[in-house]
């Protein structure tokens, strides 16, 4: 595909974080799209500023002096489109993944059904679920009209019901939702989505619709009984909260209406990138983004051609960290600090963080215990995720599922003191099977390349082809029942330089085959003990694969990783395989 | 970079939303004089509905039962009082099984508001009234000092304030916790022990003004009848020596201890506001303000805590910290005369 010299080419494109607001500038430079700069800001939208466009402005001021252009007028006013001077940008994006945990009451018809569906679509956002209605539910119906008024919701999310189904409850029950909306003063009301039984959708929105406006209906999230369709859902839901959330930041509105509509949430533009990677790579396994923020954890993830999302407020590592000990402890953060520090530091350092979300830690060991947090947090994560996948690919316990591809970003992993620092934190927090790439995000460009893809689907795939994205390294994961000391795998890395390197894999290595980057070479690899390294116990393969600064690295440290129990060996442990990514 | 603030001011001029949770009546007018305990709004929380199906109850069509329904939205009913019925020989008729207001008539059902609290909102400082804000608030000027805190309980209430501290990086002894500071405000160091907060309770005390807590007092703290405000945190931490000696320059003043929850985006936070008689107005506290060399900041830090000290420079660009991080820094002279980089993330600027 090349580019037509009649068609606009720059973009502007906005990132609005819970910490920071990045600008980029993207141009087209021989021929192709490439990223010219990027400019940052702390976000404003908390007091006492209150305005979003403030960080904005701020980080395009930062983004002007790198670019070399005015991209706004003398009353700091976004230039879009580009004008006859050349100041400003052709077309502008913007993506935002700023903004509350919105406050959900899910409402079902049988628990284990449509309420396990809504549970599934609220994880896809930054909902938290306050309560639940269900058939089943022993609660007399004044209870629950208490329930809404008491908790005030912001979002209703409700299904029930098969296509053709039973419309008793969801009739029934849409009037007592409706009772207890309507007991709420007009601007606390909460909106509503409906996503159940399509034959009952109209008389839903009737009842519902005098008593708010922002009700919205979406198709069925389980159709039939034993299927579940989240898909259109979940892009109407986040299309929707980016909507409401024009309620607490009134400036959003200026914001959708110049970039002409393109202002998504954040996860919904990495989806839409991890989808389009997933095919731009080629990969027979999943291809999958991970965003550690301060708001939250966000897993997306390709499987089969289906996206699956999830979005974790309580994993974020801001103001949420005070209440991470609910999920769960401080001997699973600790087991993670090769450095000695007592647990009551760890716990001070939750709960200070929370009330200083942007902090930074300074000291070695105040490092420590974050990267420990965000490798728990990791952890987390995809314990939860793989609990919402899909039976028929879900992996056996305690492993992820296997993908080819994995996109990291977020400053407290990009932003890493060394690219050792960010590989072990992943190999940690994930604990990847077979063989994965990973690649890191340093300029948290996913979600604005997934909004730019609306307007100018060339744009990520020559900005990518340009370098946007940093390979940081292929690692081979092979799950192994072997004893640890014996050799599982043996590996010949073949240089495309001619060189050589062959080594036996011992279970517990963790080891680093040297590859410069950009370098490519052919990895053979051979199972023992029928050993899995990707391609089905005991099958050996070759795979290409290309050098980076970190090698190619075999973790055969065993999945799920063990540590011991001991805390001195364990940290000595941790040490050591701190050191050989270091190294 | 636009610079994290906190007050401590002796003397300024500020203005604050008092705000009710839900709709309530407004009790004071724009330009009324207020002090500090004064109500100024009031509203009724923590409702309960009663659904009352007059259509079962009338054995009728809930069509029908809307004509027989005896009373209309908005009116108050007593326990037992006759809502609905028919006549004839046969009458039937549903009764209110409570004290309460109807809330919502239609479809042959009545919903009744019973029981709820009410809730009184106190000035919380003396001023006076410069906006109402609907049926949920208004907003008051007031003059005098204030001390800002990190976290607070969402209590609030006024009195003397008394000190247990002797230094700054003092533990709260719960032996200084007598009859002698009983109904007061009590300017404490950190507490770890769960006791001293129920001894507290006791006496009673009026509000807690504290350096920090231990995290897993947090929950109790919530549930404390009176207001604590944390000026440093939580884990050990000393108070820093700029907030302790303001605060006693007050001491056996009345003050006000109101522990907002701190809400960055609406910039409620805890504080303590002390109201100073003025002969002329002073300067409003500055809210918006970057990074320049001379500013007063609390350097804030996991291992060493509570530190005061002077900017000297604000690098433009990005610094490797001792860990290896890269971030924009500041360069320091900490109250010791040790000079030190700090992220900009971590500083807060003390106006």
């Amino acid at each position: 595909m090349s580019i037509n010299p009649t068609e606009s080419h720059t973009l502007l494109a906005v990132e609005i974080g819970t910490i920071n607001t990045r600008a980029a500038y993207f141009d087209v430079v021989e021929g192709s799209y490439r990223m010219i700069g990027m400019g940052q800001s702390p976000t404003t939208s908390a007091a006492p500023v209150r305005n979003i466009m403030v960080g904005i402005q701020l980080a395009v001021e930062n983004l002007q002096m790198i670019v070399g252009k005015p991209l706004m007028d003398d009353e700091g006013h976004l230039i879009v489109p580009t004008k006859s001077d050349g100041s400003g940008a052709d077309n502008l994006v913007a993506t935002l993944s700023l903004g509350k945990v919105l406050d959900t009451i899910l409402v079902g018809l049988l628990p284990e059904v449509s309420l396990q569906s809504l549970e599934n679509l609220a994880q896809t956002n930054c909902l938290r679920v306050v309560d639940r209605i269900h058939i089943m539910d022993p609660r007399q119906l004044d209870e629950i009209v208490d329930t809404i008024v008491r908790y005030r919701p912001d979002l209703i999310l409700m299904a029930g019901g098969v296509d053709g189904g039973s419309r008793q409850f969801v009739e029934n029950i849409t009037g007592i939702i409706g009772l207890g909306m309507f007991l709420l003063p007009v601007a606390n009301r909460p909106a509503v989505i409906y996503a159940g039984n399509d034959d009952l959708a109209n008389s839903v929105q009737a009842a519902l619709s005098h008593i708010t406006s922002r009700i919205s209906v979406t198709p069925n999230i389980r159709p039939a009984l034993e299927f579940e369709d989240l898909s259109v859902a979940q892009r109407h839901l986040a299309n929707f909260v980016v909507d409401l959330r024009k309620k607490q930041m009134p400036e959003l509105e200026e914001l959708k209406n110049l970039t002409g509509g393109t202002l998504l949430a954040s996860a919904s533009g990495r989806s839409r990138m991890v989808r389009f990677l997933s095919s731009y790579f080629g990969s027979r396994q999943g291809t999958m983004s991970i965003d550690v923020g301060a708001s939250a954890v966000s897993l997306e993830a390709s499987i089969e051609g289906d996206i699956y999302s999830n979005i974790f407020p309580q994993l974020g590592l801001g103001s949420a960290t005070s209440d991470l000990l609910e999920y769960t402890t401080l001997e699973d953060i600790e087991r993670w600090v090769p450095l000695e520090i007592p647990q009551e530091s760890i716990r001070d350092y939750l709960y200070q963080k929370s009330l200083y979300p942007g902090y930074i830690p300074v000291s070695k060991e105040e490092l420590a215990i974050e990267q420990a947090i965000i490798r728990q947090n990791l952890n987390l994560g995809f314990e939860w995720m793989i609990q919402r996948l899909p039976e028929e690919i879900r992996p056996k316990p305690g492993l992820i599922p296997q993908m080819g591809s994995i996109i990291v970003g977020g400053t407290p992993i990009t932003g890493a003191a060394s690219q050792g620092q960010k590989l072990m934190m992943l190999l940690d927090g994930i604990q990847p099977t077979g063989i994965v790439t990973l690649t890191l995000d340093q300029n948290n460009l996913l979600s604005m390349m997934g909004a730019a893809a609306e307007i100018n689907p060339l744009l990520p795939v020559q900005a990518l082809d340009s370098g946007a994205l940093v390979h940081l390294a292929t690692a081979i994961s092979p799950v192994s029942n072997a004893e640890f000391g014996t050799p599982i795998v043996r590996v010949r890395l073949i240089r495309d330089d001619g060189t050589e390197s062959s080594s036996e894999i011992l279970m517990g290595d963790l080891q680093v085959l040297p590859l410069k980057s950009h370098q490519k070479a052919k990895l053979q690899l051979r199972p023992l003990q029928n050993t899995n390294v990707g391609f089905g116990s005991g099958r050996a393969n070759e795979v290409e694969v290309v050098g980076s600064s970190m090698g190619v690295v075999i973790d055969a440290r065993g999945r799920p990783l063990r540590l011991p129990s001991d805390p001195s060996q364990r940290r000595t442990l941790l040490q050591q395989w701190n050191k050989k990514l270091e190294d | 970079m636009l610079a994290s603030i906190t007050h401590y001011l002796p003397l300024t001029t500020i203005i604050r939303r008092r705000m009710l949770p839900a709709d309530g009546r407004i009790l004071v007018k724009i330009g009324q004089k207020v002090t500090d305990l004064d109500i100024i709004a009031e509203t009724m929380v923590d409702h309960q509905h009663l659904i009352l199906d007059v259509a079962e109850g009338l054995h009728v069509s809930p069509r029908r039962a809307g004509a027989l329904i005896k009373i209309k939205r908005g009116q108050k009913v007593k326990q037992n009082d006759v809502v609905a019925k028919t006549t004839g020989i046969f009458a039937r008729e549903v009764i209110a099984p409570d004290d309460g207001r109807v809330v919502a008539v239609g479809s042959g059902k009545i919903v009744l508001e019973t029981g709820g609290m009410q809730l009184d909102l106190q000035a919380g400082m003396t001023g006076i009234v410069k906006e109402i804000i609907g049926n949920r608030g208004v907003v008051i000027r007031a003059f005098g000092g204030v001390v800002q805190g990190v976290w607070g309980n969402g209590k609030i209430d006024s009195g003397i304030l008394m000190s247990v501290m002797d230094h700054p990086d003092d533990n709260f002894d719960v032996k200084r916790l007598d009859v002698s500071i009983r109904n007061s405000i009590i300017l404490g160091g950190y507490i770890e022990d769960p006791t001293i907060l129920q001894d507290a309770v006791e006496l009673p005390v009026r509000g807690l003004i504290l350096s920090s807590i231990a995290p897993e007092l947090m929950s109790i703290a919530l549930k404390l009848p009176f207001p604590i405000m944390l000026i440093e945190g939580f884990g050990r931490r000393p108070m820093n020596i700029k907030a302790y000696n303001i605060l006693n320059t007050h001491i056996r003043r009345n003050i006000t201890l109101n522990g907002n929850v701190f809400d960055p985006q609406e910039g409620d936070r805890p504080e303590v506001f002390i109201s100073v008689p003025i002969f002329q107005e002073p300067p409003p506290a500055t809210e918006i303000d970057t990074y320049t060399s001379g500013q007063s900041v609390r350097v804030i830090s996991l291992f060493k805590p509570s530190q005061i000290g002077t900017i000297k420079t604000v690098n433009q660009f990005p610094t490797v910290l001792p860990n290896g991080l890269r971030t924009r820094t500041a360069g320091v002279e900490l109250e010791s005369g040790e000079h030190i980089m700090v992220p900009l993330t971590n500083l807060d600027l003390l106006i």
